[in-house]
Order: C-alpha cells, then structure tokens, then sequence
C-alpha cells in the first residue's frame, strides 16, 4: 500500500523466513563471524576468477537461506538482487545456476534493502517464496571500481574497505515471526562530493534524507525504533549523518544509530573508515539484526541501506558522486498475519 | 543540476560540513615514512651497486642496468607474494616513486588481469598504471631536453 510520499506499508506482514550470510576468510576477524553461516577460507572460494568467486558467494547465501528454511530453489518465484560488478553479472550469474526468475538490479550498496522492499511488495502481491539478496568480493570490486589489488596505492583514513560477503532473505507470506513492515525509497541526494575514497561522507545525506522522510511518511520518530542501522556509511560518514541530523533540527540518539559498515570489522585497522560493498548491509542485516529480532533482544528496526552511485568513468569525468537510500522495517511480530 | 537557491544552500552547507569534519590525512608524518623508506631503497640499490661492481665486471657507467634489474625484480616478487601493497600503505611515495613503484604498477595489473588471458588481460592491461608513466615521462624528458639545449646553446654546435 502506497503510503505518504515515497514509501510503502505491507499490511499482510511478508514475513522472512530465513536467510544466509557468508563471508570470505579475512571476513573471519569480524566481531560478527558467529552470526554468518558459512566462512569460506579460500579467497577465490574454490574459484579460479574473483569474479567466479562473487558469485559463488551469491549462491551459497541464497542455498543456505533455502536450507535452513527446507526449501529448494524450485519453490522460489522470483529473484531479486543485484551487486558492484559491470551489468550485475554477479547475480545474473548466481540466478543461472539457481534457475529463478530474476530481477537484477542496481543500486549499488543499497541493493540489499531495494531487493527486500521489493521482495516484500512481490509477497504482497500473492508470490508464495521470494528470494532478495546481494554479494560483494573485495577483489572482484576493488578491481572494477579502484587499483588492483596487488598495487601500492596508499589510501586515505576516508577510505572503505569492501566486504567479502553475500546475503540473502527468503521472504513468504507467513511462517516467521519476523515481518517485513514498511519501506521508503530514497531519491538521489547529491551533495557535489567528488572523492571516491570518501564515499561515507557522500551517502550520508542520503540515508539523513531517506530516514526523516520515513519518519515523516509514517508521522514516526526514533523513538518508534530500537535501531536504526545504516549500510555502509563508516566512521566518518556515520559522524557526519547525525551532525547532519543536527542540522535539519531533528538529532538522533548515537546509540540507536549504528552502522554495518563499522560492525563488520570493528575498528581493523585494514578497513581504514569501514566496511563498504553491497554485502554489508546484507550480510549485518541478513545475520546479526535479523537474529537479535528473533532472539527479542530487538523488537523493531529501521535498516537503511546506502549507496553511492558512481562508476569509474563518472569519477575520471569529475562528475560528482549520486548517493542514495532505501529503509526497509523489520518488526518481531509473535501472532502472525491475521 | 540544482534549481532552487535553497538546495544550493544546503549542498553548500553540507560541502563545509563534509570538509569540516574530514579528519586531516597526516602529511607531515606519511611525508617522513616515506621520505625514509624511500631513501633506504636507495640505499639498498647502492649496496647493490657496489655489490656488482666488486664482484662483477661492472664499472661506474654499466652498473646501472644490473642494479635496477635487481630492484624490478625484488619489486615484482613481493608483489606476486602479496606484500608490497602492505609495504606501500606505511610508507606511500616512498615506495611508489622509487623504479620499485613502477615495477609494482606493471605486476600487480599483470596478475589483476590474469583471468582474462594473456593477450587481451595481462598484455592489453600491464601498461594501465605505467602507461601514464611511460607517457609522461618521455613527454617531459622531450620538454627539458628542448629546455637544456636551448640554455646551454648545445644547439648552434649540432
């Protein structure tokens, strides 16, 4: 249902069933291992490109989502993902070996709660099983958007590091007492930010923007939420949000405004500001957040995965850097639909 | 494009905001790591030198090739074993402007684009890096040497 400027309410509560999250080897120093899946220890996951490897990443969280949920992927009526590489190859890929149909998507980091919205509305719609799910590889990524990885370019402290991680969500109409409730999705917010090592600081009035015009669309506040945990934002982007928030008069507790990208790796001093890459929000939202709802230690959550929206062709023209936003609500909910 | 004076206000704002609370990248300190590292490889290329000359027939004039052979290929193998991207985050140009840097430029795009084959990956693709190098290096190579002939009228006398 279509509600206030942007967003959307899902009054039959889709609910997610189960979901998966892996992650590569250097991945398994993340204060958060205990909540993923499946920890690959080779970086090329068995693969001879990192490409391959990104895919097989993307496969794996979806089947554990199908595993845990004793589902196969022929139940499943549709896909929904997307990721960093060139024409989305990385999911197009992984829906080839599941043979799903397939919606791909782009939007960049903020693909995984795109694909969950959108999920949801399917699941509204009368879809009896949808899949939404996204994956990095920081090799694959690094490659396609910066240096290779070999090379001795020294980044600056704004600098992100991209996760080697896939999730994904299976999302049916009732079965779980996790409910997908609400969604708003974000529109371009382009500050003029030009630096591709500071990408936080160029989503972060994105995710301000995305979330206060939830709290508008639904007259909510923070104080509705237990968590409002945004994807890829890092130290500083995180930072510059709540002064942000403070600007447009509306300041946020820090406490109940996290971020993925700083959960993930905690301060390791190789991801510089944080974790970035599609599979950050999705591999945090998709585990720890959806665990601490399950387990009641969260009863409701705002994710809002960020993205920003640039190539490297973009950059090399000076072009600015477009960020974007998607907040997806993830409620505990005991009774069921009803 | 913005059209109305308020969101230009505010991506103003914001920009001061960004820039405001960018913590500042350490120069004076990265200047020194690399100011030292830098200068250590050349101090180990100078020991290589006279490595060469001591126990090799080389003299003052030949002994160049060798040596920065040496360093390409030292370069190249910490590459390949994954080290010298690690290096290159403590001591930045230090290991970047040192023939060490271009040699890494060159190995780590070759090993990159691998996957791709050899023709159209590491052939089509070593050069991504250093290409620039190549280019601009012989650009102005060509400048200061048009510069240095006019100054020292080396000119009249070809």
């Amino acid at each position: 249902m279509f509600t206030g400027k942007q967003s959307w309410t899902f009054p039959s509560y889709p609910c997610i069933l189960s979901s998966g999250v892996v992650a590569g080897p250097f991945e398994k120093q993340s204060p958060l291992k205990d909540t993923f899946d499946y920890i690959f220890d080779d970086r090329r996951m068995g693969e001879n490109t990192f490409e391959k490897a990104q895919v097989v990443l993307m496969e794996e969280a979806c089947q554990q989502a199908l595993k845990k949920a004793g589902k196969t992927a022929a139940d499943v009526a549709f896909i929904y993902g997307g990721d960093l590489i060139n024409q989305d190859t990385g999911t197009t890929f992984a829906s080839r070996s599941l043979n799903v149909p397939y919606y791909g998507l782009f939007g960049a980091c903020s693909t995984s709660m795109e694909a969950l919205s959108l999920a949801a509305q399917a699941v509204e719609m009368g879809a009896p099983l949808v899949l939404a799910g996204t994956a990095s590889h920081y090799a694959a990524i690094e490659k396609q958007f910066r240096y290779p990885i070999e090379y001795g370019a020294q980044r600056p402290p704004t600098a992100q590091r991209t996760v080697t991680a896939g999730g994904a969500a299976l999302i049916g109409p009732s079965g779980s007492d996790v409910v997908v409730t609400k969604s708003t999705i974000g529109k371009i917010v382009d500050h003029g930010l030009k630096d591709p090592y500071n990408m936080g600081a160029a989503m972060a009035p994105a995710a301000v923007d995305t979330i206060l015009t939830h709290f508008s669309d639904f007259q909510m506040d923070e104080n509705d939420y237990d968590l409002i945990i945004t994807g890829d934002l890092g130290d500083l982007g995180r930072s510059l949000a709540l002064e942000w928030f403070r600007q447009k008069e509306h300041p946020l507790p820090e406490a109940k405004f996290q971020d993925c990208g700083m959960l993930i790796y905690d301060n390791a001093p190789e991801a510089m500001s944080g974790a970035s890459g599609t599979g950050c929000s999705a591999a945090v939202v998709f585990g720890k957040i959806l665990d601490d709802i399950k387990n009641g230690r969260l009863q409701r959550v705002l994710a809002v995965a960020t993205g920003a929206l640039l190539s490297p062709t973009t950059y090399q023209q000076k072009e600015s850097i477009p960020g974007i936003a998607h907040a997806v609500t993830l409620e505990a909910k005991g009774g069921g639909p009803l | 494009m913005m059209s109305s004076t308020k969101s230009n206000m505010e991506t103003e704002n914001y920009k001061q905001v960004a820039k405001r609370m960018e913590p500042s990248r350490p120069v004076g300190m990265r200047s020194l790591k690399a100011f030292l590292v830098g200068g250590f490889i050349c101090l180990i290329g100078q020991c290589i030198q006279v490595f060469y000359m001591t126990f090799f027939n080389f003299n003052e004039a030949t002994v160049g090739a060798p040596t920065v052979a040496t360093i390409i290929f030292i370069a190249v193998l910490l590459t390949g074993f994954g080290v010298y991207d690690k290096f290159s985050q403590f001591s930045g140009g230090g290991t970047l402007v040192p023939v060490s840097g271009f040699a890494n430029a060159m190995a780590s795009t070759a090993i990159e684009y691998r996957s791709e084959g050899y023709v159209l990956g590491v052939g089509g693709n070593m050069f991504k890096l250093a290409g620039s190098v190549i280019v601009f290096g012989t650009v102005a190579a060509f400048i200061i040497g048009i510069i240095y002939a006019i100054v020292t009228q080396q000119w009249e006398v070809m």
